[in-house]
């Protein structure tokens, strides 16, 4: 096989996936605390058009990816408000979040641009690649593992880190008790609510960057429904995962593949129909799910956080 | 001071009407918020959002053509919704009850006895929105495969399999290169009522009742209702949960395939772009405003079209973003989830220190009745 055409579709792959890896490690933590949230296509939509809006206006990129961050950690406080405060149903309010982000988004994006006008099609300031010296030269992984942007750059620290804290320390095993076994660790003596606010937040940030991701990166831009459905795909790789954040990376690669498949077939003038190259993402995610969960339920391992969408309520009367 | 929650015995009837009402408040509250901020004047453009979709007969009748698919598929939804199966696959259901019906009604109406025509469009509308929905359903029944992923994974594929036959195979050749199929032969036309409103407004009314019907009065209704309340006793009383996602799915995905059968047989008389617009979305806030009852359906189906056609028309008059319906519809249904709270729970402000006593309060209480 050509050689530059395996670099392109490992550099592609690495690009397409970073946005998941953030949104699905998000939403692991927040799974992980006991709190579904669907809401994050539209956090990652919010993510997107904060982060392009400000990097647009203010040519400050930094900038761009803190408000990012913020607007997506504010989307799901919301949510944790309803689940954890009201205790709403869970899975209707992330679909709600889903709707509102979408279409505030999709207003927001015809009136922030210069002059109250669309933001659609303009040309804004992005993330660069930034080559990393010698290990660039690397053959084949050198161009697509060192020379990427700088939110790609920090998977490679993020991700170990996530596991690593998940796994190994305190404050972890007290975030994997509370999805567990809620009156336990209340029990323990931590206070469920505030981790439940806490990881939600965490999650909608994480979101909020993976689309900030999309708009500075990725396709360089505000486009209207800019995440096609990656928000649903990182609910999906949580379940592919198994709600660890290191095998989320294995999922993000492998759908960020298909989207370099797609990508490369394209530009080369296959006679597939587009439309069916455009479906592949979406079966591809029902089939990983559908084999994922029976190989799952095979083995007799259930890996979702045991109270996973259970409001919890201390009982007051014995 | 403190603030406890407690369960209340019986639902407050109050909160629940209330609730609805403080929502719409809240959300126009928070509409007036964002358009004040863009520099409109929030009172001049919801005035004329209500002009647009209510006023005088074309508008009203705009705002029942939307209202219909709103209808079928906030029906659907809620009937899935019943069982906890959260199936926001409505859009794509609905999508391929456009496409089955757009099949026949342009590749088999010329080979039917002209009366059939019609029913068969209606029909296959139903039967591919049944399949599309039962899928997903028979992944969740015997694999155990998240159906909020599944469902919402088939919109996209069917979506992007309509556009690709209208834009396409399907094109009308005499179309001069404009992305849809030819017109529909008459025959395959569901009849318009005035205006562009048609028939589907009358099938949905009675697709309504009899679902009433079948979940308050029939021993399957039940049964449907005691497994989205208790999934555990369901399974106790020995009903068969499986089976009943299939046909609860069957029927969810023929209401949208129904839906999507209407709006190119009544509305567009061909399959074109604009059929998937978001009315399955809604549905999921209508199912949930509505309550899940078919009559609260109706009526927020209603609601939420005045809301939509208002926002066409604030963009079309105004310039204004159409979006701002969906973000009416979101800013409505957060205010209503929270509000379950006041329906299902009373709150109480105890004061601190006298824990004791207010737990012996209640007791007595408890004890007296």
């Amino acid at each position: 096989m050509d050689i530059s055409l395996l670099v392109s579709v490992l550099t592609i792959t690495l690009r397409a996936g970073t946005s998941l890896v953030y949104a699905t490690v998000g939403e692991i933590y927040t799974e992980r605390s006991g709190i579904l949230n669907l809401g994050v296509e539209g956090m990652m939509m919010m993510g997107a058009l904060a982060a392009f809006a400000v990097a647009y206006h203010t040519g400050s990129l930094a900038l761009a990816l803190l408000v990012a961050l913020l607007v997506g950690g504010l989307l799901a406080a919301v949510h944790a408000f309803l689940s954890v405060s009201l205790r709403a149903n869970q899975v209707v309010s992330g679909l709600t979040l889903t709707l509102f982000g979408t279409g505030m988004a999709s207003f927001l994006g015809q009136r922030l641009g210069p002059g109250g006008t669309y933001l659609v099609g303009l040309v804004g300031p992005s993330l660069k690649r930034i080559p990393i010296p010698i290990l660039s030269e690397l053959p084949l992984v050198g161009p697509s593992l060192f020379n990427q942007d700088i939110l790609t750059y920090g998977l490679y620290i993020f991700v170990p880190l996530a596991g690593w804290y998940l796994y190994k320390t305190r404050p972890g095993l007290y975030l994997r008790a509370v999805g567990e076994n809620p009156q336990t660790a209340d029990a323990m003596g931590i206070h469920v609510a505030a981790f439940r606010y806490l990881y939600t937040i965490l999650g909608g940030m994480l979101a909020g960057l993976g689309g900030a991701h999309l708009s500075l990166s990725y396709t360089k831009g505000w486009a209207e429904n800019i995440t096609g459905g990656r928000g649903w795909i990182a609910v999906a790789l949580v379940i592919f995962a198994m709600w660890d954040p290191l095998r989320a990376v294995v999922g993000a690669i492998l759908f960020g593949g298909i989207n370099a498949v797609q990508f490369r077939m394209q530009a080369a003038g296959t006679t597939i129909p587009s439309a069916l190259l455009n479906m592949l993402p979406y079966i591809a995610t029902i089939l990983v799910l559908v084999v994922i969960t029976w190989w799952e339920t095979l083995r007799k391992r259930i890996g979702a956080p045991a109270a996973l969408g259970l409001p919890y309520a201390r009982e007051e009367k014995g | 001071m403190r603030v406890v929650i407690e369960k209340r015995e019986a639902i407050s009837r109050s909160a629940r009407l209330l609730v609805p009402i403080i929502s719409f408040v809240f959300a126009l509250i928070f509409g007036a918020i964002l358009l004040l901020a863009s520099g409109v004047n929030p009172l001049v453009t919801y005035a004329a959002m209500a002009r647009g979709a209510l006023g005088g007969r074309h508008a009203l009748g705009e705002t029942l053509v939307k209202a219909i698919p709103l209808m079928f598929t906030g029906l659907g939804v809620s009937l899935a919704f019943r069982m906890l199966f959260w199936n926001i696959g409505a859009e794509g259901q609905l999508a391929m009850g456009g496409l089955a019906a757009t099949g026949v009604a342009l590749f088999l109406a010329g080979r039917l006895p002209s009366w059939s025509v019609l029913p068969a469009v209606i029909v296959a509308g139903m039967v591919a929105g049944a399949v599309w929905g039962a899928i997903p359903a028979l992944l969740r029944a015997y694999l155990k495969v998240n159906e909020t992923i599944t469902t919402l994974m088939m919109n996209y594929i069917a979506i992007l399999w309509i556009s690709h036959l209208y834009h396409g195979p399907w094109r009308d050749p005499g179309g001069y290169g404009f992305p849809g199929t030819a017109q529909f032969p008459p025959e395959a036309w569901l009849p318009r009522l005035f205006d562009r409103v048609h028939l589907g407004i009358l099938l949905a009314v009675v697709a309504a009742a009899i679902l009433w019907f079948v979940i308050q009065r029939t021993k399957w209704g039940f049964e449907i209702r005691v497994t989205g309340e208790n999934p555990q006793a369901a399974r106790y009383a020995g009903i068969d949960i499986a089976r009943n996602i299939v046909l609860v799915m069957l029927l969810s995905g023929a209401l949208c395939g129904l839906a999507g059968a209407c709006e190119v047989s009544g509305v567009m008389r061909r399959l074109q772009q604009g059929l998937t617009v978001g009315y399955g979305y809604t549905a999921i806030i209508v199912a949930w405003m509505g309550q899940l009852n078919p009559l609260g359906v109706l009526l927020v189906a209603f609601l939420l079209a005045v809301i939509l056609v208002g926002g066409d028309q604030i963009q079309l008059a105004m310039g204004l973003p159409a979006a701002m319906a969906f973000v009416l519809q979101g800013a409505l249904l957060f205010p209503m989830l929270g509000g379950a709270l006041f329906t299902e729970y009373r709150l109480r402000i105890v004061r601190t220190g006298a824990r004791v006593t207010a737990v012996t309060t209640s007791s007595a209480v408890e004890e007296a009745e």
